[in-house]
């Protein structure tokens, strides 16, 4: 957990201060409501279907179980007493009241928290691995680069005002769990052969409505000059990025436009200014960043405590257990994809719950997925069966991480005002529908990830089979794609015309019956096969049947 | 009307003399590189902010701060809020001429919204982890 020094406290104290001056002045009438609202979105706030939506950043997805404790109490005090973890690993809260925000951001900044720049067109959080610091396969721990990213990226005087949001991913490891390739900026650290940290950098990557994969700007960056680099990447978009179309204004529009090759030379022409300036990171500073991380103190643990055979603990340690770097330890998912709980969201009691398990099990603190699960990154393996059976208790011990009902799920025309159609509903339909754990594990990994419009916030265009909510004529279709891969990143194909919402379990059962056929060996997962053997097949299948039922119902209205 | 706030104090306005130069007005799409020659005999520069949200200026001005030396009056105009002030004064601005129905008195306010920050700027030429010592 990095730890404020009083300066990093000052700024969040003075920002409360700040907006609810900003609050007040807009509720006195002295600001008009489209000024306040790029003022409000660049502090989470949203005015959404049915009342405000609040997010709250979560940096880099770590948090304390103070901070979780203090997240329960405030959405019982200021809220229903419930959150939703996004994917962006932040906390929303749907139904706070807009004059009581800045004190909900004053109990924020009591436990070293904020909205700041969580919303608007500005750098957004920074995210990275859930399993940073813990993983076998680490090159360096990226918390401590994202926080030296997230405090060159709060307040920046140039770049508060830029032409769309900013999303920056930063991955540590050699394996990329930040799906670098999908993000306006991706940092994938590595090591040169002379032993020297540095990061392949990535610009241009994104979904929503045009999704691109990333370019490559540089095969390696020296950590000495990852911000002077960010800075000549931010001045580029911030004076040419479009901003005369909201839905051509990210960056990956410029650099399409300017095709990568012209992009780069742009980039390197404005860094040959900015290179070796003063913004040049020092040793010191990446050190001292370093100490305010408390770290947790392992056991000497002679290795992995053998498991005990419990009935159901099986499943759950192949699902949701992770291997450690330390020996004795493993990485444990709480799954928040639970049947008949729209995805990542969380009640006040169980965060309360949550964090009494992560003082117990995980020396006090949590982090949040992207795939909106919540992960316990340091638990003892002799610990794992207690751990499994309280999680279980508690409605958290669904053995499903990355099986096919740990959907993705933005939340949709439930409560979103900017979706075509709802996604939580969908989501359950085909929970409900696989929900013989046997056949999920025969299915094995597959990613389903589902949007409600194409801003797509569940990154429908990552999942294995992704799935898309569009407006035909006021009525909610859904579009499927598959394909899909969220690292190494590649973006999933349309099979056809969309679908009614009660179709979709069909169609998803029609896509597993094809790949199950086709599959050579229970190690080629879905997308293999999709990429083995293109979408045809599975078209023909999900198309045909649709067909054939279309004629069914035909004859029986025929013979009615 | 519009306020124009100069050394963190309202101001009022006189025409530059003749002698003092021009007014060199820079729209978001200007390229400082091109006026870049003439910056020395300029009475100030004035960088327009067409809309709320429009953050061009803010690299514009850092430009000619930072790149091309200039040292006159850096005036913001257009649609320039209480809200934007902190963030053009680090960027090198030091004249802001205020959207019509600005409160003035509030907006001086602006200018100690933050303490301090963590990047380097015009007002702040080194960062903060240059700074701590």
């Amino acid at each position: 957990m990095y730890l404020y020094d009083p300066i990093d406290q000052r700024i969040v104290d003075e920002r409360v201060k700040q907006f609810r001056d900003q609050t007040r002045r807009f509720l006195a009438g002295k600001l008009s409501e489209d000024d306040f609202r790029a003022l409000r979105l660049r502090n989470g706030l949203y005015i959404q279907r049915y009342a405000p939506m609040l997010r709250i950043a979560i940096p880099y997805g770590l948090l304390s179980t103070r901070q979780l404790r203090k997240l329960a109490d405030i959405s019982r005090r200021y809220d229903r007493a419930y959150g939703h973890f996004s994917t962006r690993q932040n906390l929303q809260l749907n139904w706070p009241r807009l004059e009581q925000v800045p004190d909900i951001l004053a109990e924020l900044a009591s436990v070293q928290m904020h909205a700041i720049q969580t919303s608007g067109n500005c750098i957004r959080n920074i995210t990275t691995d859930h399993f940073a610091g813990v993983a076998s396969d680490e090159i360096v721990d990226s918390f401590v680069w994202c926080e030296i990213i997230r405090q060159w990226s709060t307040f920046n005087p140039e770049f508060s005002y830029l032409p769309r949001k900013f999303k920056i991913a930063v991955n540590g490891s050699i394996g990329d769990r930040a799906a670098v390739a999908v993000h306006d900026i991706g940092l994938h650290a590595l090591k040169n052969p002379e032993g020297e940290i540095g990061f392949k950098v990535l610009v241009g990557g994104g979904l929503g409505r045009t999704p691109m994969i990333g370019h490559v700007m540089r095969e390696f960056l020296p950590w000495r000059h990852l911000l002077t680099y960010l800075e000549a990447i931010l001045r580029v978009y911030n004076r040419y990025g479009r901003r005369d179309n909201l839905n051509k204004a990210r960056i990956k529009i410029l650099v399409k436009e300017r095709g990568p090759d012209k992009f780069r030379e742009e980039i390197e022409a404005e860094w040959a200014h900015l290179k070796d300036g003063p913004s040049t990171l020092i040793p010191e500073e990446i050190e001292r960043v370093e100490k305010r991380f408390t770290r947790p103190k392992y056991e000497k643990l002679e290795s992995d405590a053998v498991l005990p055979p419990l009935p159901g603990f099986d499943a759950w340690v192949k699902r949701n257990v992770h291997p450690h770097k330390v020996p004795g330890y493993a990485a444990v998912t709480l799954s928040l994809k639970k049947t008949g709980v729209p995805p990542g969201d969380v009640t006040a009691d169980q965060m309360d719950a949550i964090a009494g398990l992560a003082d117990r099990y995980s020396f006090g603190e949590l982090r949040v997925s992207h795939e909106q699960n919540l992960i316990l990154a340091d638990v003892r393996s002799r610990d794992l069966a207690a751990l499994w059976r309280e999680a279980r208790a508690l409605g958290l011990a669904t053995p499903n991480v990355g099986l096919l009902t740990n959907i993705i799920c933005c939340p949709g025309g439930d409560f979103c005002a900017l979706a075509n159609a709802k996604s939580i509903p969908v989501a359950q339909a085909i929970q409900e529908r696989f929900d013989d754990l046997d056949y999920l594990h025969e299915i094995g990994e597959l990613d389903l990830n589902i949007s409600g419009c194409m801003n797509a916030c569940g990154h429908h265009h990552v999942g294995h089979v992704g799935i898309l909510g569009v407006d035909k004529n006021g009525e909610e279709w859904y579009q499927v794609e598959i394909g899909g891969n969220q690292a190494p990143g590649a973006l999933g194909k349309v099979i056809g015309p969309s679908f009614a919402r009660a179709d979709i379990p069909d169609v998803i059962e029609r896509l597993i019956e094809t790949y199950l056929e086709q599959r050579d060996s229970e190690a080629e997962r879905f997308v293999d096969v999709v990429q083995r053997i293109g979408i045809e097949p599975f078209k023909e299948r999900v198309y045909g049947n649709a067909h054939q039922r279309a004629s069914d119902r035909e004859r029986e209205r025929a013979l009615a | 009307m519009a306020t124009l706030i100069r050394g963190r104090r309202i101001a009022s306005e006189s025409a530059p003399s003749p002698e003092q130069g021009e007014v060199l007005r820079l729209e978001p799409t200007d390229d400082p590189a091109s006026v870049a020659d003439r910056l020395g005999r300029v009475a100030r520069v004035e960088v327009n902010f067409p809309k709320f949200g429009d953050g061009r200026g803010f690299s514009i001005a850092r430009l000619l701060r930072e790149r091309y030396g200039y040292r006159g009056e850096l005036r913001a105009v257009g649609q320039v809020g209480r809200d934007h002030l902190f963030y053009l004064e680090s960027c090198g601005f030091d004249a802001f001429l205020l959207r019509d129905g600005e409160d003035a008195e509030e907006a001086l306010a602006a200018f100690n919204d933050f303490s301090e920050s963590y990047q380097a700027s015009v007002k702040r030429p080194l960062p903060l982890f240059r700074r701590r010592g």
